[in-house]
C-alpha cells in the first residue's frame, strides 16, 4: 500500500493549515456561505438535511489497520459512533460539527488519510477493484496507476472548477468489471496490445445522474506512460469546452455527445500532441516506483486448503454458503479474498459501527497482513486470507453480522443514505431496502435466484447507481409525496448498460410486492443457466410489466 | 483605482483600465492619456492601428480562445484574463495555454471575480498580477498565494512534476 514521503506529509500539513485558515475565515464571515462552498466541498463537507456530513477520501479503497482504528476514534469523538461507507469507496461522517472539522483533518493526516475532493467540481477519488493484487484475471496491478493519477489530481490548479465533478476509474480485469468503469466520466481499462506492451483502452463520457450513459471509447490502446498527458489532455478540453451554463448539462457525458465521440476523440488527439513529450510524460523508473508500495505481502508456500474446507462445508451449511458466496479464489495456492457484507437486514447497507471498524482492522491484523479494502458495493474486502484460517474467521465474522452470504445477490443492496439523511433526496432509501431484505430472508431461495444487482437511489444524483441495477430503483417526488419508479435491466459491468423505466412509479409500501413479481417473472420465464439479466434480456419489458401492473 | 498584487505578494499601482466589449454596433471607446485593455479580438481586428503600442494591451473572457492571438501574443504589453464568476475554471486553462504553448512572457494578469483562495492555483497556471475583488482584504493576499510549498504536478510554475523531482 502506499506510503507518504516527506512530499506527501508536507502537502497534507500544508492542507489542513488552509482549510483551517479557511473556516476561520468563514466563521468570522470574511467569505460568503457561496465563496466558502467549493473549498469545504472540496475538504468534503456537506451541509446536509440534518448536520454537515463529512466524506472522508478512501484512494482506490485501500484502507490499513491503524487508519480504521482512527476513523472508529474519529466516529466515536466527533461523531455518533458509526460511519457509513460509500459507493465511491468513501468513509462518510453524518454528524460532524463544522467547527471540528480541521481538527479532524488534522487527526487524518497523522495517518496518511484526507477528505480532498471527496466532493466538488472536482476530481474525485480515483477507483477500481477492490480484489487488485490478489486475484488471477488481472492484466496487471492497476494500483500504481490508481496513485498516480490520484497525485497529479490532488489540487491540480487547471481544474479545481472544472464545470462538473468528475470520475475516474481504472479496471484491469480482462474478464470482469468490479470498478464499473463504463459510467465514469473517463474508465481505464487495462489492455496489452499485440507486441504485449501495456496500457489502457480509454473510455469516456459514462455516467449516471439524469443523462445515464455507457462511455464509448475513444481511444483503443494508449501506451501507460502517456496515462497523465493523455488525462491532462482530456481534462482540458472538458475544462475548457463542458457546458457551464446549465448544472444538468455540464458533465464531459454531455460534451463527448454534442461533438459526437469522434469529434470528441480528435480535440483530445489535437490537444495530446501538443503536451505528450512534456515532463509530465511518466517513465519506466517512475512506474517502478510506484509499484514498489504495492509489491505481494510475505504469502507463505501453501497448498490449497481443499480437504480441510470439504469437511467443514460438509458439517456446517452455514459456512457452507458463506464460502460459496462470500469468498473468492486467490492467485496464491492456499489464500482466498473475503468480503465482509455490510448488508445485514436491519442496518443501513454500508453503514459501520466505531466498534466494528476497530473489529475490522483487528481481522485485518490478525488474518490479511493488516489491510483491508472498501468496495463500491458497500462493502469490504480482506483479500489476503489464508484458506486455512478461513473458518475462525468466519466465527469472527458471524456475531459482527459480517458474514450475511448474501453478497452478489438480490439483498446485496446499493444505497445511498437517501432522504433520512441526504438534503438532495427526493425520497428516503434505507427503508426500502430493509423491506426488501425482510421479504427475501430466505438464503436458499436468494441463491435460487442467482446473481441480480438491486441498487437503490434517493434521487436523480444516482448515488446509489439504479440505472446499473438489473432492478434499479429510483426515488421521485410527486406532489410532495414519496414515490418509487423501477428500472430494469441496468449491468455496470462489462457488459454495461442502462436500464430501461418499467412504467409508473409505486408508493413505499408497494415496493417489496413489486420486487416479489419482478422476480417471479424471471423465476417463471427463466431457462436453466439463465441469470435474471439474461431472462430480462431475452424477453424484454413487457411480461414484467404485465404483471407488475396487472 | 486599487492596487495589483504581484505574484510573491508586493502591491504596486494599477494603471491600466479594463474597456468592456462595445454594444452591437457602437464602436471601441478608448479612454485618451490612459493604458488601455481591449478585449483580444477588437485588438486583432484592429492589429494595423494598435500592433506595438505599449499602452494598449487585452482581456480575454473566459469563453474567449487563447489561440486567436497564436503567434501574436508575446507583441502584446499586458494580457489580462476576466473570471466572471470565481467558479468558471476556464481562465486557468487560458492562462497556461499562453504561457506554456504561446510563449507569452509578459504581465498575465487576472481580473473579475477574483478571491483569495484561488490566487495560488492562479499563480500556477501562469498569472502574475491579481486585481482582488474590491471587498476582500488584500493584506492577506501574500499568505493566499503560497498555502502550499510543494505541488504534485507540472503546471505553469514548474513543468517539473513531484514524481520527476523524488527521481532527482
Amino acid at each position: 500500500m502506499y506510503v507518504y514521503d516527506e512530499h506527501d506529509r508536507q502537502i497534507a500539513r500544508e492542507r489542513v493549515a488552509q482549510f483551517r485558515d479557511q473556516t476561520e475565515r468563514a466563521l468570522a464571515g470574511e467569505l460568503s456561505e457561496e465563496e466558502f462552498l467549493p473549498l469545504r466541498l472540496q475538504n468534503g463537507l456537506y451541509v446536509q438535511r440534518l448536520a454537515p456530513m463529512l466524506r472522508i477520501c478512501v484512494p482506490y479503497g485501500m484502507l490499513r489497520s491503524e487508519q480504521l482504528r482512527r476513523l472508529a476514534r474519529i466516529t466515536r469523538d466527533y461523531d455518533k459512533g458509526y460511519a457509513h461507507v460509500t459507493t465511491r469507496t468513501n468513509i462518510q461522517l453524518n454528524w460532524p460539527n463544522l467547527e471540528d472539522v480541521p481538527d479532524i483533518l488534522a487527526e487524518l493526516a497523522e495517518v496518511e488519510m484526507h477528505a480532498n475532493q471527496t466532493s466538488g467540481n472536482c476530481i474525485r477519488n480515483t477507483t477500481t477493484d477492490p480484489f487488485s493484487g490478489a486475484h488471477l484475471d488481472e492484466i496487471a496491478d492497476p494500483r500504481p496507476y490508481c496513485e498516480i493519477i490520484r497525485q497529479w489530481s490532488t489540487f491540480h490548479p487547471e481544474f479545481a472548477f472544472l464545470p462538473r465533478k468528475f470520475k475516474i476509474a481504472v479496471n484491469a480485469s480482462e474478464h470482469t468489471d468490479r470498478a464499473a468503469i463504463r459510467v465514469h466520466d473517463i474508465g481505464l481499462q487495462m489492455v496489452r496490445n499485440s507486441a504485449g506492451e501495456l496500457g489502457f483502452r480509454v473510455h469516456v463520457g459514462g455516467g449516471l445522474g439524469r443523462t445515464p450513459m455507457v462511455g464509448p471509447v475513444i481511444r483503443e490502446f494508449l501506451p501507460e506512460l502517456d496515462l497523465l498527458t493523455y488525462l491532462e489532455s482530456i481534462v482540458r478540453v472538458y475544462n475548457r469546452y463542458g457546458r457551464r451554463d446549465n448544472k444538468f448539462k455540464a458533465r464531459i457525458k454531455i460534451l463527448v455527445k454534442a461533438l459526437s465521440p469522434e469529434g470528441f476523440a480528435e480535440k483530445v488527439e489535437a490537444e495530446w500532441q501538443q503536451v505528450k513529450d512534456s515532463p509530465t510524460r511518466l517513465t519506466p523508473d517512475v512506474v517502478s516506483h510506484f509499484q514498489q508500495y504495492f509489491t505481494e505481502p510475505d504469502y507463505q508456500v501453501l497448498e490449497n486448503a481443499t480437504d480441510t474446507l470439504a469437511s467443514l462445508r460438509f458439517d456446517n451449511r452455514q459456512f457452507d454458503q458463506w464460502l460459496t458466496h462470500n469468498v473468492a479464489s486467490h492467485k496464491k495456492p492456499g489464500y482466498a479474498i473475503v468480503t465482509l457484507t455490510l448488508k445485514k437486514t436491519g442496518t443501513p447497507p454500508g453503514d459501520v459501527t466505531d466498534y466494528q471498524l476497530e473489529q475490522i482492522a483487528d481481522l485485518a491484523d490478525e488474518f490479511s497482513f493488516g489491510e483491508a479494502r472498501a468496495t463500491h458495493e458497500q462493502n469490504i474486502v480482506l483479500a489476503d486470507v489464508r484458506q486455512d484460517q478461513l473458518f475462525e474467521l468466519w466465527q469472527r465474522l458471524v456475531p459482527l453480522g459480517f458474514a450475511t452470504a448474501n453478497l452478489n445477490t438480490l439483498t446485496d443492496i446499493i444505497c445511498c443514505p437517501g432522504g433520512d439523511f441526504c438534503a438532495l433526496a427526493n425520497a428516503k432509501s434505507i427503508p426500502v431496502a430493509q423491506a426488501i431484505q425482510d421479504r427475501f430472508d430466505d438464503l436458499d431461495y436468494l441463491y435460487d435466484l442467482g446473481p441480480i444487482d438491486l441498487n437503490i437511489s434517493g434521487c436523480m444524483n444516482a448515488c446509489g447507481h439504479h440505472h446499473v441495477g438489473n432492478i434499479g430503483v429510483l426515488g421521485v417526488d410527486k406532489r410532495g409525496e414519496e414515490f418509487y419508479q423501477v428500472s430494469l435491466g441496468g449491468s455496470s459491468h462489462h457488459d454495461a448498460s442502462i436500464g430501461k423505466i418499467l412504467g409508473p412509479s409505486f408508493a413505499q409500501e408497494e415496493m417489496p410486492e413489486v420486487i416479489s413479481r419482478l422476480i417471479n417473472v424471471y423465476v417463471d420465464h427463466r431457462t436453466e443457466e439463465e441469470t435474471f439479466l439474461d431472462t430480462y434480456r431475452r424477453v424484454g419489458l413487457a411480461p414484467f410489466k404485465e404483471k407488475v401492473y396487472a | 483605482m486599487p492596487e495589483v498584487i504581484a505574484a510573491d505578494g508586493a502591491l504596486f499601482e494599477n494603471r491600466w483600465v479594463v474597456v468592456e466589449r462595445p454594444a452591437e454596433g457602437e464602436s471601441l471607446t478608448i479612454p485618451e492619456g490612459q493604458a488601455a485593455l481591449i478585449p483580444a479580438d477588437l485588438w486583432l481586428a484592429g492589429y494595423d492601428q494598435f500592433a506595438g503600442r505599449e499602452d494598449i494591451g487585452v482581456w480575454f473572457d473566459s469563453h474567449d480562445e487563447p489561440e486567436l492571438l497564436a503567434g501574436k501574443a508575446q507583441e502584446l504589453p499586458l494580457i489580462a484574463v476576466n473570471f466572471p464568476r470565481f467558479v468558471d475554471g476556464r481562465g486557468y486553462s487560458i492562462g497556461r495555454l499562453l504561457r506554456e504553448r504561446f510563449g507569452y512572457r509578459g504581465e498575465l494578469r487576472a481580473i473579475g471575480d477574483v478571491l483569495l483562495d484561488q490566487l495560488q492555483f492562479m499563480k500556477r497556471c501562469g498569472f502574475d498580477a491579481f486585481v482582488l475583488r474590491a471587498d476582500k482584504d488584500i493584506t492577506k493576499a501574500a499568505r493566499c498565494l503560497n498555502f502550499f510549498s510543494q505541488t504534485y504536478q507540472a503546471a505553469t510554475d514548474t513543468d517539473q512534476p513531484l514524481f520527476r523531482r523524488r527521481a532527482s
